[in-house]
């Protein structure tokens, strides 16, 4: 098994070092091995079919490690710099990608329990993890009050759903839920249970209100990994567990994500506009995201669920490199975090303030970027099931996100500015090159990426 | 198929993009990367110039069918596919575009002085972009052209426009993007519908009377965002006059026949029961704007702003030709796009004349300019008469056949359209008067230089051109007369089927 092999290797990293760069080096390379596992892995159940590797898996893995890798290269020099460079950062990383990885292939509800709770406690620590800093410290706490909450919700559906169906296995939940009559009332409330607390961690509107403020207290590069790797695991999670067991419940979920999926649209772009911290606005904008990927959800078909996974590919290299962006906002070693501070970067830094612009255009949907592709896919099957009061709304509040994503390219071309940012850090610009160019060339050849999605959603309706 | 030989559309397409990674490679100080950007630039648009002109020299026009045609497989599990190809409706305007390119970068030569590699680029990409939605046969890679332009276009007028340019900007970049996102759940409906997004298949398939309306609508909000049509034309004068010269040029000459071609290209053929259904009200609103913006255009102090409304009107004369649905409108309202992007685009060039001298574009800073500039005088007396569409300039064969197809078609549009015509002369002429003639009353205008061999090089090709198109039209004509005949008859053909059908 590709998780377990990964586990053992990871517990031969941890052994105290010093030195932070040794151990963020060997994490990334244990991230690297862990993809290879991930790709070699053949297809099969572990565990008493607690476990599954399928390409669904797989494509959510990779993207998971590529989010992680992302987020440690971007953490590398920010956190030195920040003075809390500490070794235990990459390995609570670590911890957290086996938790998601653990998640995505989980195929059971406790299996699937146990992973959330590994990312999440990770997630909690590393939240706080500037521990001097007050607002590091509330973004942990607030996280944390609020994740138990959910974890707490996530539990008692789980339970209900146990009580009802008669087993945690997703194999015995879909042939429990699909053997009787009509939808039985306890594994609907326990499937909703299920569904809040996973709403939470996607942040998806009604469960939304950490993201700003957690975005906006955590460390830069943690609030990069925050919303890259943990919500392609929670979303990709999601649509498992809404297209496998609960797969027969289809027209009761529908209209839980119906309204989450608008909510999200609807509060990203329209609550972006007046953000004067870029963290708190990127925040919004991944509400605003979430909201996007969950309408290849609501629509239910292959189609949609396929473009959420594609549109989570996607969004996962647009904010990697947006974060980029933010990470390196640091002027006479002071990190900065207002749109403002962004002001002149057209002239200071002619090659960052392009590939923004790239991202910028790319996460406003705009062709020939990739963003835009991303979009099509879920406006797509939206249209093809007749969901127009989404797909409506959905290209609407792009364009009012379109006026956000704006504002930030008109701060750094229009405006004078404020003087030059400090140089930015190899890994930096390592990561900001990677995620420019896909965004840019990704037009070129879309195929491959489709096709991953594709072999992904087949293989958890098959 | 291909008469070149080659993908000589492609080529076309995507040769300035060469421009683009050759200008990144420059080093060096300011004043060398910003002079070797501007030559290769200027290079690279002239090469595909001339490239464009073996397309119109190979060009067939005695068939109406896709001719060059280019097919890749692109996003093969969705049925999209890379296709590409030019009849006689499209083959002109992609001439258009690569030659208002090295034309607007020769006029920014002097008139940008900062940013110059960033400027350069930007326009390199927007030539990609124009050229390939011209030539764009499936709906997806239309919209991906038709949206790209928004963002080198952005950049130009934001960075180097005027005082009021992020205003502009934004209201230019989010109107067309509204309109546009529309569009793009109609293609996603269509997609749905038939499979594939190709158009010759779209147009095979057909659409049922009742989503045609819907459809109709959709594509209506893109285009008449863009053409633009009143009363969603505002944003124009605001990115025309924040705009550089060269901005203006190319959003006059290319920017705005998207939407004219857009309509002609896809709603048309596509929807035909409900363009016959919706013709009145596209009749009524062309009308209104030809009117109301000619009479907006004379309480205009700007130069730039007043020049921009009467492009609303032109364009409104253009929507009258397409919507008569017969060979003369049509066939008209082609002209009329090509000889207002010529004209206007020299109008344009001429404004940017002055405001290089002056840096004023208020109309009431000049008076007197033929005693200074008497070649200038002479060069903006011809492109004043050409916009009044006087006989013998590039204008008149254009709106004379769109008044004669309006006509077959109601009266009532003809005289309206004709109304336009007589308001347009007027207030050309009197800006013509103000700026031109009456005493020199200013010291900043009797210190004027007269055109540069530059400048002089910029219209010239745009003079010949406007006596060209208006001395011996039917060299201009007869490229697309096969191809909206095709067009027209299939028209009648879709109109008639259903009538077949309920007998």
């Amino acid at each position: 098994m590709a998780v377990s092999g990964l586990a053992l290797l990871l517990i031969g990293v941890i052994p105290k070092r010093d030195m932070t760069f040794p151990i963020t080096m060997g994490t990334l390379g244990a991230l690297l091995i862990g993809a290879v596992l991930v790709l070699g892995a053949p297809d099969g159940q572990a565990f008493g079919g607690q476990f599954i590797s399928d390409s669904f898996a797989r494509f959510a893995k990779i993207l998971i490690l590529l989010g992680a890798a992302s987020g440690l290269l971007l953490a590398l020099d920010w956190n030195e710099r920040q003075g809390i460079a500490r070794f235990e950062f990459p390995i609570l990383v670590l911890f957290s990608t086996i938790g998601m990885m653990a998640m995505v292939s989980a195929s059971d509800l406790i299996t699937l329990y146990m992973g959330l709770e590994l990312l999440s406690l990770s997630l909690y620590v590393i939240a706080a993890f500037d521990r001097d800093n007050a607002r590091s410290a509330e973004a942990g706490l607030k996280y944390f009050v609020l994740g138990a909450l959910a974890s707490g919700l996530y539990l008692y559906g789980a339970s209900l759903t146990y009580g009802f169906a008669g087993s945690t296995n997703f194999e015995a939940i879909a042939s429990a839920v699909g053997s009787q009559d009509g939808p039985v009332l306890g594994v609907v409330v326990g499937m909703t249970f299920v569904v809040a607390a996973l709403a939470f961690k996607i942040s998806a509107v009604p469960f939304h209100m950490w993201t700003p403020d957690v975005y906006e207290g955590a460390p830069t590069p943690v609030t990069a990994f925050f919303a890259s790797a943990p919500k392609v695991a929670a979303v990709a999670l999601l649509v498992r567990v809404l297209a496998d067991p609960f797969a027969d419940l289809a027209e009761q979920w529908q209209g839980v994500i119906w309204i989450a999926s608008l909510g999200s649209m609807l509060l990203g772009s329209f609550a972006a506009i007046r953000q004067e911290n870029i963290k708190r606005l990127m925040a919004y904008s991944s509400i605003g995201h979430i909201g996007y990927a969950l309408m290849g959800l609501v629509v239910a078909t292959d189609i949609g669920l396929r473009g959420t996974m594609f549109y989570m590919a996607i969004y996962l290299v647009m904010n990697a490199g947006v974060f980029a962006v933010l990470v390196s906002m640091r002027r006479q070693g002071r990190s900065l975090e207002r749109v403002e501070d962004l002001a002149g970067l057209g002239r200071t830094d002619p090659a960052m303030a392009v590939a923004m612009v790239v991202f910028m255009f790319s996460m406003a949907g705009i062709p020939p970027l990739a963003g835009f592709f991303s979009k099509l896919y879920v406006f797509l099957a939206a249209v093809q099931q007749g969901f127009w009061v989404l797909a409506v709304v959905g290209v609407l509040t792009s364009v009012v996100g379109a006026y956000y994503y704006l504002r930030i390219i008109k701060v750094m071309y229009f405006d004078a500015p404020e003087g030059a940012l400090d140089p930015r850090p190899a890994a930096v610009s390592f990561v900001l090159a990677g995620a420019g160019l896909f965004n840019l060339l990704f037009f070129l050849f879309p195929a491959p990426v489709v096709a991953a999605a594709a072999a992904a959603v087949a293989a958890l309706a098959g | 198929m291909n008469a070149a030989g080659f993908p000589l559309l492609s080529l076309l397409t995507f040769l300035p993009l060469a421009g683009v990674v050759a200008i990144l490679t420059f080093r060096g100080d300011e004043a060398t990367v910003a002079s070797n950007a501007r030559w290769t630039a200027l290079w690279t648009s002239l090469i595909v110039f001339v490239l464009s002109l073996i397309l119109w020299a190979r060009f067939d026009p005695t068939t109406a069918e896709m001719q060059f045609v280019e097919r890749a497989a692109w996003l093969p599990d969705f049925g999209v596919n890379y296709h590409m190809g030019v009849d006689g409706i499209s083959m002109l305007f992609v001439l258009l575009s690569t030659l208002l390119t090295p034309i607007c970068i020769l006029a920014s030569w002097e008139a940008v002085q900062t940013r110059v590699r960033e400027y350069m680029i930007a326009f390199l990409v927007l030539e990609t972009m124009m050229v390939g939605m011209f030539c764009a046969l499936d709906l997806i890679i239309f919209y991906v052209f038709f949206e790209g332009v928004l963002i080198p276009m952005f950049l130009i007028i934001g960075v180097w426009g005027g005082q009021r340019r992020v205003y502009a900007a934004f209201k230019f970049f989010l109107y067309t993007l509204l309109g546009s996102v529309l569009m793009l759940l109609a293609i996603l409906a269509l997609w749905y519908r038939a499979g594939s997004t190709d158009v010759a298949t779209l147009m095979q398939v057909g659409v049922p009377v009742s989503w045609q309306y819907w459809m109709f609508l959709a594509f209506f909000a893109s285009f008449a965002v863009k053409v633009p049509m009143w009363p969603v034309h505002t944003w124009l004068p605001d990115a025309h006059v924040e705009a550089p010269t060269a901005g203006s040029v190319i959003l006059a000459g290319v920017l705005l026949k998207m939407g004219g071609y857009g309509f002609l290209r896809f709603s048309i053929p596509l929807f035909p029961e409900a363009s016959q259904v919706l013709a009145p009200m596209m009749f009524a609103l062309s009308v209104v704007a030809v009117i109301y913006t000619s009479l907006i255009a004379f309480a205009q102090e700007d130069m730039k702003k007043l020049i921009a409304y009467s492009s609303v009107a032109h364009m409104g004369v253009v929507t009258v030709g397409l919507f008569t649905f017969n060979q003369q409108g049509i066939s008209g309202a082609l002209f009329t796009m090509l000889a207002h992007g010529v004209v206007s685009g020299a109008l344009f060039l001429c404004v940017g004349v002055l405001y290089d001298r002056v840096h004023s574009r208020e109309i009431a800073r000049y008076g007197g300019v033929a005693k200074i500039m008497p070649a200038y005088a002479l060069v903006f007396m011809l492109f004043t008469m050409a916009s009044v569409a006087l006989p013998g300039t590039a204008n008149f064969p254009g709106e004379f056949l769109v008044i004669v197809g309006a006509w077959r078609s109601s009266a009532w549009v003809a005289l309206g359209t004709g109304m336009g015509m007589i308001l347009g002369a007027a207030y050309m002429l009197w800006l013509y008067r103000r700026v031109v003639f009456s005493r020199v009353s200013r010291d900043e205008v009797r210190g004027l230089l007269d055109l540069s061999p530059r400048e002089l090089a910029i219209f010239a090709p745009l003079i010949v051109l406007t006596f060209w198109m208006g001395l011996y039209p039917s060299s201009f004509t007869q490229v697309w007369e096969v191809s909206v005949a095709a067009l027209v008859e299939r028209h009648e053909a879709a109109l008639a089927a259903p009538r077949m059908a309920g007998l």
